[in-house]
């Protein structure tokens, strides 16, 4: 069951990459991307992280991919007229090569038979006692609190940036 | 259980994509969008190890990826509206105001 679910959203999210590089409209590009990510949203709830699913799907189906739409449509772009794949031999032959070199070193490195290092205490039924969120929480306002709140910065950083950037002029 | 490399090829799959589309495409928009694929092959990695080292210390970080992400997307989307008033495109290679 397990293995028909994983290769379900695999397969939707292979593809919906793919496609999303292979489609000259940028509209058609965002809308398999957002494909592509309710799928990686399956995936993470496959791997036990609900919380991270549906922060996901909040921060990049709800926030990112509609600001990419409405930017998209702010532009009034064209699709190229040229297939992107077929006009580019050099770049495709980079990504093929990389492709091929990461998952050789994959198959080498790690494949079926990876050692994995030392367990750490949260396995899975440890955070499905306690909670994914409540595990999680605890965690972050811990262990990770000085760097949570850096967060805060780059986001007040991100903010004042963007606007200051796509203001018409500067008074 | 499907195993950990299942989860590792997959993301290592769509990262491969993600070059594709940023060495490929010439819209800076679709550029964006590609960085974004990558940037989520390699959260998948994340979550998957933090799944199978029992720890959850990956599942922090995706916050972190996410949030340096979003603004990311902020900043960027805005140069490219910026660029985009000045020289009324956002194909890359007809921006070159740098070469001189």
């Amino acid at each position: 069951m397990e293995w028909v679910l994983f290769l379900i959203f695999a397969l939707v999210a292979a593809g919906a990459g793919v496609g999303m590089v292979l489609q000259r409209s940028p509209i058609y590009s965002a809308l398999c991307l957002i494909l592509a990510l309710f799928a990686q949203a399956g995936l993470y709830v496959l791997l036990g992280a609900e919380l991270i699913a549906f922060v996901h799907i909040f921060v990049y189906a709800g926030a990112i991919m509609v600001l990419f739409l409405f930017v998209i449509m702010l532009l009034d772009l064209r699709p190229e007229d040229r297939s992107p794949v077929r006009s580019n031999p050099v770049g495709v032959s980079v990504g093929l090569i990389l492709a091929g070199l990461l998952l050789a070193e994959l198959a080498l490195g790690v494949g079926p038979h990876i050692a994995l290092g030392p367990r750490g205490a949260y396995d899975f039924e440890t955070v499905r006692a306690v909670g994914n969120t409540q595990a999680v929480g605890r965690i972050l306002f811990r262990e990770y609190l000085i760097p949570f709140e850096l967060t805060s910065v780059i986001l007040l950083a991100a903010m004042v940036g963007a606007m200051v950037l796509a203001k018409r002029k500067l008074e | 259980m499907v195993p950990l490399w299942a989860y590792l090829f997959l993301s290592a799959f769509l990262f491969a994509v993600g070059v594709v589309g940023v060495a490929t495409r010439r819209n800076a928009l679709v550029i964006f969008m590609s960085i974004e694929l990558m940037l989520n092959a390699v959260n998948l990695s994340f979550v998957a190890f933090a799944r199978f080292l029992h720890s959850l210390d990956g599942q922090v970080f995706v916050f972190f990826v996410m949030t340096v992400a979003a603004a990311e997307v902020a900043v960027g989307l805005a140069i490219i509206i910026a660029i985009f008033r000045n020289a009324e495109t956002v194909n890359v290679d007809e921006v070159h105001l740098l070469k001189g």
